[in-house]
Protein backbone atom coordinates (compact mmCIF):
# COMPACT_ATOMS: atom_id res chain seq x y z
CA UNK A 1 0.00 0.00 0.00
CA UNK A 2 2.83 2.22 0.62
CA UNK A 3 3.59 3.18 -3.37
CA UNK A 4 -0.01 3.68 -3.56
CA UNK A 5 -0.05 6.09 -0.57
CA UNK A 6 2.86 7.80 -2.82
CA UNK A 7 1.15 8.11 -5.45
CA UNK A 8 -2.13 9.09 -4.55
CA UNK A 9 -0.94 11.77 -1.54
CA UNK A 10 -3.82 13.42 -0.30
CA UNK A 11 -3.04 16.52 -1.89
CA UNK A 12 -3.96 14.61 -4.94
CA UNK A 13 -7.00 12.83 -3.74
CA UNK A 14 -7.70 16.80 -2.33
CA UNK A 15 -8.02 18.43 -5.62
CA UNK A 16 -9.37 15.55 -7.57
CA UNK A 17 -12.05 15.67 -5.25
CA UNK A 18 -12.26 19.66 -5.44
CA UNK A 19 -10.31 21.01 -8.09
CA UNK A 20 -9.53 24.43 -7.96
CA UNK A 21 -9.54 26.38 -11.46
CA UNK A 22 -12.52 24.13 -12.59
CA UNK A 23 -13.91 26.68 -14.77
CA UNK A 24 -14.87 27.76 -18.32
CA UNK A 25 -13.06 31.10 -18.74
CA UNK A 26 -15.27 33.29 -21.03
CA UNK A 27 -12.33 36.15 -21.18
CA UNK A 28 -9.49 33.64 -22.30
CA UNK A 29 -7.41 34.64 -25.50
CA UNK A 30 -5.83 31.19 -25.33
CA UNK A 31 -7.48 27.76 -25.42
CA UNK A 32 -6.40 24.60 -25.90
CA UNK A 33 -7.51 20.93 -25.91
CA UNK A 34 -5.54 17.66 -24.68
CA UNK A 35 -6.77 14.39 -25.65
CA UNK A 36 -5.42 11.25 -24.08
CA UNK A 37 -6.88 8.68 -26.61
CA UNK A 38 -5.77 5.50 -24.87
CA UNK A 39 -7.78 5.93 -21.80
CA UNK A 40 -9.68 8.94 -22.31
CA UNK A 41 -8.89 11.94 -20.45
CA UNK A 42 -10.35 14.92 -21.84
CA UNK A 43 -8.98 18.55 -20.37
CA UNK A 44 -9.99 22.14 -21.92
CA UNK A 45 -8.00 24.38 -20.97
CA UNK A 46 -8.46 28.24 -20.60
CA UNK A 47 -5.66 31.01 -20.18
CA UNK A 48 -5.97 34.38 -19.71
CA UNK A 49 -2.64 36.09 -20.95
CA UNK A 50 -2.16 39.61 -20.19
CA UNK A 51 1.24 41.26 -21.00
CA UNK A 52 3.06 38.28 -20.86
CA UNK A 53 1.35 37.20 -17.49
CA UNK A 54 -1.12 34.20 -16.91
CA UNK A 55 -3.67 36.73 -15.46
CA UNK A 56 -6.59 34.30 -14.93
CA UNK A 57 -6.48 30.35 -15.50
CA UNK A 58 -9.50 27.56 -15.94
CA UNK A 59 -9.92 23.82 -16.98
CA UNK A 60 -12.48 21.79 -17.54
CA UNK A 61 -13.06 17.91 -18.34
CA UNK A 62 -15.82 16.43 -19.22
CA UNK A 63 -18.00 14.53 -16.81
CA UNK A 64 -16.16 11.17 -16.00
CA UNK A 65 -13.31 11.71 -18.76
CA UNK A 66 -10.40 12.85 -15.92
CA UNK A 67 -8.76 10.50 -13.69
CA UNK A 68 -7.49 11.52 -9.92
CA UNK A 69 -3.70 11.61 -11.32
CA UNK A 70 -4.95 14.34 -14.71
CA UNK A 71 -7.29 16.81 -13.19
CA UNK A 72 -5.20 17.00 -10.09
CA UNK A 73 -2.49 17.82 -11.96
CA UNK A 74 -4.58 20.06 -13.77
CA UNK A 75 -6.20 21.60 -11.18
CA UNK A 76 -2.34 21.88 -9.11
CA UNK A 77 -0.54 23.40 -12.23
CA UNK A 78 -3.28 26.64 -12.22
CA UNK A 79 -2.55 27.19 -8.77
CA UNK A 80 0.99 27.01 -9.44
CA UNK A 81 1.17 28.79 -12.96
CA UNK A 82 -1.68 31.82 -11.62
CA UNK A 83 -0.44 35.43 -11.84
CA UNK A 84 2.94 34.17 -12.85
CA UNK A 85 4.69 34.99 -16.35
CA UNK A 86 4.45 32.96 -19.11
CA UNK A 87 7.91 32.79 -19.17
CA UNK A 88 8.06 30.92 -16.00
CA UNK A 89 4.99 28.74 -16.28
CA UNK A 90 7.38 26.65 -19.08
CA UNK A 91 9.84 26.58 -17.00
CA UNK A 92 7.39 24.58 -14.47
CA UNK A 93 6.42 22.49 -16.88
CA UNK A 94 10.02 21.53 -17.62
CA UNK A 95 10.55 21.08 -14.25
CA UNK A 96 7.49 18.95 -13.49
CA UNK A 97 8.52 17.12 -16.81
CA UNK A 98 11.96 16.06 -16.07
CA UNK A 99 10.60 15.47 -12.20
CA UNK A 100 8.47 12.82 -14.12
CA UNK A 101 11.35 11.09 -16.22
CA UNK A 102 13.01 10.78 -12.96
CA UNK A 103 14.80 14.15 -12.56
CA UNK A 104 14.69 16.32 -9.63
CA UNK A 105 11.67 16.69 -7.28
CA UNK A 106 9.77 19.71 -8.66
CA UNK A 107 9.09 22.88 -6.66
CA UNK A 108 5.97 23.54 -4.01
CA UNK A 109 3.21 21.24 -4.04
CA UNK A 110 3.99 19.83 -8.05
CA UNK A 111 6.37 17.49 -5.66
CA UNK A 112 2.93 15.49 -4.89
CA UNK A 113 3.81 13.72 -8.12
CA UNK A 114 6.95 11.80 -7.94
CA UNK A 115 5.16 9.27 -7.07
CA UNK A 116 4.03 8.90 -10.58
CA UNK A 117 7.37 8.02 -10.99
CA UNK A 118 6.68 4.01 -9.69
CA UNK A 119 3.86 4.21 -12.19
CA UNK A 120 5.08 4.45 -16.14
CA UNK A 121 1.07 3.59 -17.09
CA UNK A 122 0.08 6.95 -15.67
CA UNK A 123 2.97 9.78 -16.51
CA UNK A 124 0.57 10.81 -19.44
CA UNK A 125 -1.95 11.27 -17.18
CA UNK A 126 -0.05 13.72 -15.15
CA UNK A 127 1.26 15.42 -18.05
CA UNK A 128 -2.05 15.96 -19.87
CA UNK A 129 -2.80 19.54 -18.85
CA UNK A 130 1.07 20.84 -19.06
CA UNK A 131 0.72 19.79 -22.20
CA UNK A 132 -2.37 21.77 -22.95
CA UNK A 133 -0.85 24.66 -21.35
CA UNK A 134 2.44 24.94 -23.53
CA UNK A 135 -0.18 24.31 -26.43
CA UNK A 136 -2.14 27.58 -25.18
CA UNK A 137 0.87 29.67 -24.83
CA UNK A 138 1.78 28.74 -28.36
CA UNK A 139 -1.28 29.50 -29.40
CA UNK A 140 -1.16 26.07 -31.24
CA UNK A 141 -5.21 26.07 -32.29
CA UNK A 142 -4.23 22.29 -32.90
CA UNK A 143 -5.50 19.75 -30.09
CA UNK A 144 -2.95 18.42 -28.07
CA UNK A 145 -2.33 14.33 -28.00
CA UNK A 146 -0.97 12.31 -26.06
CA UNK A 147 -0.31 10.19 -28.33
CA UNK A 148 1.76 12.90 -30.89
CA UNK A 149 3.62 14.40 -28.24
CA UNK A 150 6.58 12.14 -28.04
CA UNK A 151 7.89 13.18 -24.82
CA UNK A 152 4.91 12.49 -22.82
CA UNK B 1 -17.71 -25.41 -12.32
CA UNK B 2 -14.27 -26.72 -14.18
CA UNK B 3 -11.14 -28.25 -11.75
CA UNK B 4 -9.29 -25.30 -11.93
CA UNK B 5 -6.88 -26.88 -9.79
CA UNK B 6 -6.03 -28.47 -12.23
CA UNK B 7 -6.23 -26.03 -15.07
CA UNK B 8 -3.79 -23.47 -13.77
CA UNK B 9 -0.53 -26.07 -14.39
CA UNK B 10 -1.32 -25.74 -17.95
CA UNK B 11 -0.74 -21.99 -18.00
CA UNK B 12 3.16 -21.28 -17.01
CA UNK B 13 2.55 -17.57 -16.92
CA UNK B 14 0.11 -17.90 -13.46
CA UNK B 15 2.81 -19.20 -11.73
CA UNK B 16 4.24 -15.79 -11.97
CA UNK B 17 3.42 -12.84 -9.13
CA UNK B 18 2.16 -9.60 -10.33
CA UNK B 19 3.62 -6.75 -7.94
CA UNK B 20 4.41 -9.44 -5.18
CA UNK B 21 1.17 -11.37 -5.49
CA UNK B 22 -0.48 -14.14 -6.90
CA UNK B 23 -1.21 -12.59 -10.71
CA UNK B 24 -5.15 -12.56 -10.75
CA UNK B 25 -5.58 -11.99 -14.55
CA UNK B 26 -9.38 -10.97 -15.35
CA UNK B 27 -8.36 -8.98 -18.91
CA UNK B 28 -9.76 -12.29 -20.54
CA UNK B 29 -11.98 -9.94 -22.86
CA UNK B 30 -8.95 -8.21 -23.73
CA UNK B 31 -6.84 -11.46 -24.55
CA UNK B 32 -6.53 -14.80 -22.60
CA UNK B 33 -3.72 -16.54 -21.82
CA UNK B 34 -1.58 -19.66 -23.26
CA UNK B 35 -1.47 -23.30 -22.40
CA UNK B 36 1.55 -24.84 -22.21
CA UNK B 37 -0.06 -27.41 -24.88
CA UNK B 38 -0.53 -24.30 -27.39
CA UNK B 39 3.04 -22.77 -26.81
CA UNK B 40 4.46 -26.74 -27.13
CA UNK B 41 2.46 -26.95 -30.52
CA UNK B 42 4.18 -23.60 -31.93
CA UNK B 43 7.71 -24.79 -30.48
CA UNK B 44 7.15 -28.04 -32.36
CA UNK B 45 5.99 -26.93 -35.35
CA UNK B 46 9.39 -24.55 -35.81
CA UNK B 47 11.29 -27.35 -34.92
CA UNK B 48 9.96 -30.02 -36.97
CA UNK B 49 7.35 -29.32 -39.65
CA UNK B 50 8.66 -25.38 -40.58
CA UNK B 51 8.01 -24.79 -44.33
CA UNK B 52 6.44 -22.45 -46.73
CA UNK B 53 2.90 -24.15 -47.47
CA UNK B 54 1.26 -25.25 -50.68
CA UNK B 55 4.28 -24.94 -52.79
CA UNK B 56 7.03 -27.17 -52.03
CA UNK B 57 7.46 -30.70 -53.26
CA UNK B 58 9.31 -32.36 -50.32
CA UNK B 59 8.42 -33.82 -47.60
CA UNK B 60 8.83 -31.00 -45.12
CA UNK B 61 6.40 -28.45 -47.03
CA UNK B 62 3.90 -30.93 -47.17
CA UNK B 63 4.07 -31.60 -43.74
CA UNK B 64 3.66 -28.13 -42.96
CA UNK B 65 1.11 -27.78 -45.39
CA UNK B 66 -0.95 -30.78 -43.79
CA UNK B 67 -0.53 -28.66 -39.99
CA UNK B 68 -1.57 -25.67 -41.56
CA UNK B 69 -4.80 -27.50 -42.98
CA UNK B 70 -5.38 -29.81 -39.66
CA UNK B 71 -5.90 -26.23 -37.94
CA UNK B 72 -8.76 -25.49 -41.12
CA UNK B 73 -10.14 -28.96 -40.17
CA UNK B 74 -9.87 -27.90 -36.61
CA UNK B 75 -11.58 -24.42 -37.02
CA UNK B 76 -14.21 -25.56 -39.16
CA UNK B 77 -15.72 -28.10 -36.97
CA UNK B 78 -14.79 -26.03 -33.95
CA UNK B 79 -17.59 -23.72 -35.08
CA UNK B 80 -19.76 -26.05 -37.07
CA UNK B 81 -18.80 -24.25 -40.32
CA UNK B 82 -20.24 -24.81 -43.54
CA UNK B 83 -16.99 -26.40 -45.40
CA UNK B 84 -13.71 -26.36 -44.71
CA UNK B 85 -12.92 -24.25 -47.67
CA UNK B 86 -15.38 -21.84 -45.94
CA UNK B 87 -12.63 -21.24 -43.53
CA UNK B 88 -10.41 -18.01 -44.70
CA UNK B 89 -7.36 -17.96 -42.21
CA UNK B 90 -6.79 -14.03 -41.42
CA UNK B 91 -4.84 -12.29 -38.59
CA UNK B 92 -7.63 -11.93 -36.15
CA UNK B 93 -11.48 -10.67 -35.92
CA UNK B 94 -10.72 -7.02 -37.28
CA UNK B 95 -9.14 -8.20 -40.71
CA UNK B 96 -11.90 -10.58 -41.24
CA UNK B 97 -14.64 -7.68 -41.01
CA UNK B 98 -12.64 -5.29 -42.56
CA UNK B 99 -11.90 -8.38 -45.17
CA UNK B 100 -16.04 -8.56 -45.67
CA UNK B 101 -16.18 -4.93 -46.04
CA UNK B 102 -13.45 -4.70 -48.49
CA UNK B 103 -14.63 -7.84 -50.68
CA UNK B 104 -18.21 -8.25 -50.34
CA UNK B 105 -18.99 -4.90 -49.28
CA UNK B 106 -17.05 -3.19 -52.34
CA UNK B 107 -18.49 -5.26 -55.15
CA UNK B 108 -21.99 -4.97 -53.36
CA UNK B 109 -22.84 -1.99 -51.58
CA UNK B 110 -23.84 1.16 -54.06
CA UNK B 111 -24.93 5.15 -52.88
CA UNK B 112 -28.02 5.09 -51.24
CA UNK B 113 -27.66 1.61 -49.58
CA UNK B 114 -27.39 1.48 -45.61
CA UNK B 115 -25.46 -0.80 -43.74
CA UNK B 116 -26.81 -1.74 -39.92
CA UNK B 117 -24.46 -2.32 -36.71
CA UNK B 118 -25.48 -1.89 -33.41
CA UNK B 119 -24.45 0.14 -30.61
CA UNK B 120 -22.77 -2.49 -28.59
CA UNK B 121 -20.27 -3.15 -31.50
CA UNK B 122 -16.72 -2.86 -31.04
CA UNK B 123 -14.99 -0.77 -33.11
CA UNK B 124 -13.54 -3.51 -35.69
CA UNK B 125 -17.57 -4.45 -36.07
CA UNK B 126 -18.25 -0.36 -36.94
CA UNK B 127 -15.25 1.26 -38.39
CA UNK B 128 -14.77 -1.14 -41.65
CA UNK B 129 -18.30 0.11 -42.82
CA UNK B 130 -18.24 3.62 -41.80
CA UNK B 131 -14.85 3.62 -44.64
CA UNK B 132 -17.10 1.18 -46.95
CA UNK B 133 -20.00 3.19 -46.75
CA UNK B 134 -17.78 6.96 -47.04
CA UNK B 135 -16.56 5.61 -50.41
CA UNK B 136 -19.62 4.25 -51.73
CA UNK B 137 -22.10 7.08 -50.54
CA UNK B 138 -23.69 4.55 -48.34
CA UNK B 139 -25.39 5.10 -44.55
CA UNK B 140 -24.08 3.48 -41.60
CA UNK B 141 -27.34 2.91 -39.32
CA UNK B 142 -26.38 1.93 -35.72
CA UNK B 143 -29.49 0.34 -33.67
CA UNK B 144 -29.48 1.44 -30.29
CA UNK B 145 -29.74 -0.77 -26.86
CA UNK B 146 -32.60 -1.02 -23.98
CA UNK B 147 -31.60 0.27 -20.86
CA UNK B 148 -30.25 -3.10 -19.74
CA UNK B 149 -28.23 -3.54 -22.57
CA UNK B 150 -29.23 -5.71 -25.27
CA UNK B 151 -30.19 -4.97 -28.40
CA UNK B 152 -33.67 -3.03 -28.99
CA UNK B 153 -35.60 -5.47 -30.87
CA UNK B 154 -37.92 -2.31 -31.85
CA UNK B 155 -35.20 -0.23 -33.67
CA UNK B 156 -33.64 -3.54 -34.87
CA UNK B 157 -36.92 -3.71 -37.01
CA UNK B 158 -36.98 -0.34 -38.31
CA UNK B 159 -33.46 -0.71 -39.33
CA UNK B 160 -34.25 -3.31 -41.63
CA UNK B 161 -37.07 -1.50 -43.16
CA UNK B 162 -34.47 0.52 -45.08
CA UNK B 163 -33.80 -2.96 -46.64
CA UNK B 164 -29.90 -2.58 -45.64
CA UNK B 165 -27.49 -4.47 -47.68
CA UNK B 166 -25.46 -5.54 -44.51
CA UNK B 167 -26.16 -6.07 -41.21
CA UNK B 168 -23.55 -6.84 -38.42
CA UNK B 169 -23.87 -7.18 -34.97
CA UNK B 170 -21.78 -9.33 -31.94
CA UNK B 171 -22.88 -12.39 -30.76
CA UNK B 172 -21.40 -11.79 -27.26
CA UNK B 173 -20.85 -7.83 -26.32
CA UNK B 174 -17.32 -7.38 -24.99
CA UNK B 175 -18.65 -4.39 -23.21
CA UNK B 176 -21.60 -5.40 -21.51
CA UNK B 177 -21.54 -9.13 -21.30
CA UNK B 178 -24.62 -9.51 -23.25
CA UNK B 179 -25.20 -12.78 -25.34
CA UNK B 180 -27.24 -11.60 -28.40
CA UNK B 181 -30.01 -13.88 -29.68
CA UNK B 182 -27.46 -13.88 -33.01
CA UNK B 183 -30.20 -16.59 -34.56
CA UNK B 184 -33.38 -14.67 -34.63
CA UNK B 185 -30.98 -11.35 -35.50
CA UNK B 186 -30.14 -13.37 -38.56
CA UNK B 187 -33.62 -14.25 -39.50
CA UNK B 188 -35.08 -10.89 -39.37
CA UNK B 189 -32.19 -9.86 -41.22
CA UNK B 190 -31.75 -11.92 -44.06
CA UNK B 191 -36.11 -11.61 -44.15
CA UNK B 192 -35.19 -7.99 -44.77
CA UNK B 193 -32.61 -9.45 -47.43
CA UNK B 194 -29.21 -8.84 -45.61
CA UNK B 195 -26.08 -10.44 -45.63
CA UNK B 196 -25.12 -10.80 -42.28
CA UNK B 197 -21.80 -10.47 -40.25
CA UNK B 198 -21.16 -11.73 -36.82
CA UNK B 199 -18.60 -10.60 -34.64
CA UNK B 200 -17.70 -13.56 -32.94
CA UNK B 201 -14.48 -12.60 -31.43
CA UNK B 202 -16.25 -12.76 -27.45
CA UNK B 203 -18.63 -16.03 -28.83
CA UNK B 204 -15.75 -17.97 -29.96
CA UNK B 205 -14.02 -18.47 -26.74
CA UNK B 206 -16.77 -18.99 -24.23
CA UNK B 207 -19.59 -20.34 -25.99
CA UNK B 208 -20.35 -23.31 -28.34
CA UNK B 209 -20.79 -21.69 -31.54
CA UNK B 210 -22.79 -23.34 -34.33
CA UNK B 211 -22.52 -20.73 -37.41
CA UNK B 212 -25.03 -23.15 -39.36
CA UNK B 213 -27.64 -23.01 -36.31
CA UNK B 214 -27.19 -18.98 -36.08
CA UNK B 215 -27.58 -18.69 -40.09
CA UNK B 216 -25.50 -15.89 -40.69
CA UNK B 217 -23.52 -15.48 -43.78
CA UNK B 218 -20.01 -14.03 -42.19
CA UNK B 219 -18.86 -15.12 -39.19
CA UNK B 220 -15.35 -13.63 -37.62
CA UNK B 221 -13.08 -14.83 -34.79
CA UNK B 222 -9.53 -13.91 -33.29
CA UNK B 223 -7.20 -16.82 -31.91
CA UNK B 224 -5.81 -14.72 -29.24
CA UNK B 225 -8.96 -14.49 -27.23
CA UNK B 226 -8.82 -17.87 -27.37
CA UNK B 227 -5.91 -19.44 -25.82
CA UNK B 228 -4.28 -19.16 -28.86
CA UNK B 229 -1.15 -16.79 -30.66
CA UNK B 230 -1.93 -13.31 -31.41
CA UNK B 231 -2.22 -12.83 -35.47
CA UNK B 232 -4.62 -15.92 -35.38
CA UNK B 233 -7.76 -15.71 -36.68
CA UNK B 234 -10.34 -16.85 -39.33
CA UNK B 235 -13.42 -15.36 -41.19
CA UNK B 236 -15.99 -18.65 -41.54
CA UNK B 237 -18.20 -17.87 -44.27
CA UNK B 238 -20.84 -19.51 -46.45
CA UNK B 239 -18.49 -21.29 -49.29
CA UNK B 240 -21.06 -19.90 -52.00
CA UNK B 241 -20.53 -16.17 -51.18
CA UNK B 242 -16.50 -16.47 -50.76
CA UNK B 243 -17.08 -18.07 -54.86
CA UNK B 244 -18.67 -14.91 -55.55
CA UNK B 245 -16.48 -11.99 -53.98
CA UNK B 246 -13.73 -10.51 -55.52
CA UNK B 247 -10.12 -11.01 -53.98
CA UNK B 248 -9.17 -9.21 -50.95
CA UNK B 249 -4.84 -8.93 -50.96
CA UNK B 250 -3.26 -9.67 -54.34
CA UNK B 251 -0.44 -11.52 -54.40
CA UNK B 252 1.11 -15.62 -54.10
CA UNK B 253 -0.98 -17.98 -53.39
CA UNK B 254 -4.31 -15.94 -53.92
CA UNK B 255 -3.73 -17.09 -57.60
CA UNK B 256 -4.48 -19.44 -60.08
CA UNK B 257 -2.61 -17.82 -63.21
CA UNK B 258 -0.50 -14.68 -63.37
CA UNK B 259 -0.61 -13.38 -67.01
CA UNK B 260 1.08 -9.92 -68.19
CA UNK B 261 -1.90 -7.95 -67.72
CA UNK B 262 -4.51 -10.33 -65.85
CA UNK B 263 -5.19 -12.88 -62.91
CA UNK B 264 -7.21 -15.66 -62.57
CA UNK B 265 -7.90 -16.85 -58.75
CA UNK B 266 -6.91 -19.47 -56.87
CA UNK B 267 -9.66 -21.69 -55.23
CA UNK B 268 -11.68 -20.74 -51.82
CA UNK B 269 -10.38 -20.09 -49.35
CA UNK B 270 -7.06 -19.93 -50.75
CA UNK B 271 -8.23 -16.90 -53.70
CA UNK B 272 -8.57 -15.05 -49.60
CA UNK B 273 -5.17 -15.73 -48.57
CA UNK B 274 -2.11 -14.04 -50.56
CA UNK B 275 1.16 -14.27 -48.93
CA UNK B 276 3.07 -16.42 -46.62
CA UNK B 277 0.34 -17.55 -44.38
CA UNK B 278 1.22 -16.78 -40.37
CA UNK B 279 1.30 -21.16 -40.42
CA UNK B 280 2.56 -20.91 -36.67
CA UNK B 281 -0.20 -18.64 -35.61
CA UNK B 282 -2.69 -21.67 -37.44
CA UNK B 283 -1.30 -24.62 -35.59
CA UNK B 284 -1.46 -22.60 -32.19
CA UNK B 285 -5.39 -22.14 -32.79
CA UNK B 286 -5.59 -25.84 -33.91
CA UNK B 287 -3.86 -26.76 -30.20
CA UNK B 288 -6.00 -24.24 -28.31
CA UNK B 289 -9.05 -25.59 -30.16
CA UNK B 290 -8.22 -29.04 -28.77
CA UNK B 291 -7.70 -27.94 -25.43
CA UNK B 292 -10.68 -26.21 -25.47
CA UNK B 293 -13.02 -29.34 -26.79
CA UNK B 294 -11.49 -31.69 -24.07
CA UNK B 295 -12.63 -29.24 -21.23
CA UNK B 296 -16.06 -29.26 -23.08
CA UNK B 297 -17.32 -25.38 -24.09
CA UNK B 298 -20.91 -26.12 -22.73
CA UNK B 299 -18.77 -26.76 -19.27
CA UNK B 300 -16.78 -23.30 -19.95
CA UNK B 301 -19.74 -21.52 -20.57
CA UNK B 302 -21.47 -22.51 -17.48
CA UNK B 303 -17.83 -21.97 -15.15
CA UNK B 304 -17.50 -18.08 -16.53
CA UNK B 305 -21.15 -17.45 -16.06
CA UNK B 306 -21.04 -18.70 -12.67
CA UNK B 307 -17.93 -16.75 -11.84
CA UNK B 308 -19.99 -13.59 -13.35
CA UNK B 309 -23.05 -14.57 -11.43
CA UNK B 310 -20.80 -14.24 -8.07
CA UNK B 311 -18.65 -11.04 -9.40
CA UNK B 312 -21.94 -9.35 -9.40
CA UNK B 313 -23.35 -10.40 -6.64
CA UNK B 314 -20.37 -10.03 -4.22
CA UNK B 315 -19.64 -6.47 -6.00
CA UNK B 316 -23.11 -5.63 -5.53
CA UNK B 317 -22.93 -5.49 -1.73
CA UNK B 318 -20.03 -2.82 -2.12
CA UNK B 319 -22.32 0.48 -2.24
CA UNK B 320 -21.24 3.10 -4.83
CA UNK B 321 -20.78 0.30 -7.14
CA UNK B 322 -22.59 0.40 -10.59
CA UNK B 323 -22.96 -2.97 -12.65
CA UNK B 324 -23.65 -2.61 -16.64
CA UNK B 325 -25.38 -5.16 -18.46
CA UNK B 326 -28.40 -7.51 -18.65
CA UNK B 327 -29.26 -9.57 -15.48
CA UNK B 328 -29.32 -12.46 -18.02
CA UNK B 329 -27.92 -13.69 -20.84
CA UNK B 330 -24.65 -12.54 -20.00
CA UNK B 331 -21.45 -14.28 -20.14
CA UNK B 332 -18.05 -13.56 -18.23
CA UNK B 333 -17.58 -9.94 -18.65
CA UNK B 334 -18.59 -7.77 -15.77
CA UNK B 335 -18.27 -3.85 -16.46
CA UNK B 336 -18.49 -1.79 -13.36
CA UNK B 337 -18.11 1.68 -12.18
CA UNK B 338 -17.58 2.51 -8.34
CA UNK B 339 -18.75 6.16 -7.03
CA UNK B 340 -16.52 8.86 -8.65
CA UNK B 341 -13.41 6.47 -8.34
CA UNK B 342 -12.13 6.91 -12.17
CA UNK B 343 -11.64 3.16 -13.80
CA UNK B 344 -8.00 4.13 -14.10
CA UNK B 345 -7.32 4.79 -10.77
CA UNK B 346 -9.55 1.40 -9.67
CA UNK B 347 -7.14 -0.29 -12.43
CA UNK B 348 -4.08 1.01 -11.28
CA UNK B 349 -5.02 0.62 -7.32
CA UNK B 350 -5.95 -3.04 -8.34
CA UNK B 351 -3.02 -4.15 -10.36
CA UNK B 352 -1.01 -3.41 -6.67
CA UNK B 353 -2.73 -6.43 -5.32
CA UNK B 354 -1.68 -8.62 -8.31
CA UNK B 355 -5.01 -8.08 -10.22
CA UNK B 356 -5.55 -7.14 -13.73
CA UNK B 357 -8.81 -5.30 -15.43
CA UNK B 358 -9.30 -3.15 -17.70
CA UNK B 359 -10.36 0.18 -17.67
CA UNK B 360 -11.19 2.33 -20.36
CA UNK B 361 -14.25 2.72 -23.24
CA UNK B 362 -13.09 -1.00 -24.20
CA UNK B 363 -13.19 0.30 -28.06
CA UNK B 364 -16.92 0.80 -27.91
CA UNK B 365 -17.21 5.05 -27.78
CA UNK B 366 -20.79 4.84 -29.10
CA UNK B 367 -21.79 2.29 -26.54
CA UNK B 368 -20.26 4.51 -23.60
CA UNK B 369 -21.84 7.64 -24.58
CA UNK B 370 -25.52 5.63 -24.58
CA UNK B 371 -24.03 4.80 -21.03
CA UNK B 372 -23.36 8.05 -19.75
CA UNK B 373 -19.62 7.42 -18.87
CA UNK B 374 -16.39 8.00 -20.16
CA UNK B 375 -14.99 4.81 -18.66
CA UNK B 376 -15.34 1.53 -17.00
CA UNK B 377 -13.95 -0.78 -14.91
CA UNK B 378 -14.60 -4.44 -16.51
CA UNK B 379 -13.33 -7.75 -14.80
CA UNK B 380 -13.89 -11.08 -17.63
CA UNK B 381 -13.17 -14.35 -16.92
CA UNK B 382 -11.59 -17.50 -18.37
CA UNK B 383 -10.90 -20.94 -17.53
CA UNK B 384 -8.50 -20.59 -15.02
CA UNK B 385 -10.35 -18.16 -12.98
CA UNK B 386 -11.56 -19.15 -10.18
CA UNK B 387 -13.40 -18.46 -6.28
CA UNK B 388 -10.15 -16.69 -4.94
CA UNK B 389 -10.05 -14.66 -8.56
CA UNK B 390 -12.92 -13.04 -7.12
CA UNK B 391 -12.24 -12.76 -3.16
CA UNK B 392 -8.53 -10.69 -4.66
CA UNK B 393 -10.94 -8.56 -7.06
CA UNK B 394 -13.73 -7.58 -4.50
CA UNK B 395 -10.76 -6.94 -1.39
CA UNK B 396 -8.96 -4.73 -3.78
CA UNK B 397 -11.97 -3.06 -4.88
CA UNK B 398 -13.07 -2.31 -1.49
CA UNK B 399 -9.33 -1.03 -0.51
CA UNK B 400 -9.74 1.32 -3.70
CA UNK B 401 -12.72 2.53 -1.70
CA UNK B 402 -11.16 3.03 1.25
CA UNK B 403 -8.10 5.31 -0.68
CA UNK B 404 -10.60 7.54 -2.22
CA UNK B 405 -13.10 7.81 0.60
CA UNK B 406 -15.99 6.30 -1.21
CA UNK B 407 -18.76 6.20 1.71
CA UNK B 408 -18.95 2.41 2.26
Amino acid sequence: MSDLGELYQQVILDHNRNPRNFKQLESANRRAEGNNPLCGDRIQLYVQVEGGTISDIGFQMPQGSGCAISKASASLMTEAVKGKPAQDAETLFAAFRDMLAGGAIAPGKLAAFSGVRAFPSRIKCANLAWHALHAALQNSAAPVTTESAKDF
Amino acid sequence: MLDTRRIRPDFPILAQQENGHRLVYLDNAATSQKPRKVIDAIVHYYSFHNANVHRGAYALAVAATDAYEAARTAVARYVNAWAREGVVFTRGTTESINLVAGSWGRANVRRGDSVVVTAMDHHSNIVPWQILCQEKGATVRMVEITEDGRIDLSDFGRALEAKPKIVAFPYVSNSLGTVNPAAQLSKLAHAAGAVTVVDGAQSSPHLRVDVQAIDCDFYALSGHKMLAPMGSGALIAKPALLEAMPPYHGGGEMIERVWDDHSTWNKIPHKFEGGTPNVEAAVGLGAAITYLEQLGLDKVAAHEQELARLAIERLSQIEGITIYGPRDHRAGVVPFTYGDIHPHDLATILDRDGVCIRAGHHCTQPLMRRLGVAATARASFYIYNDVDDIDALVTAVRKAGELFGVPA
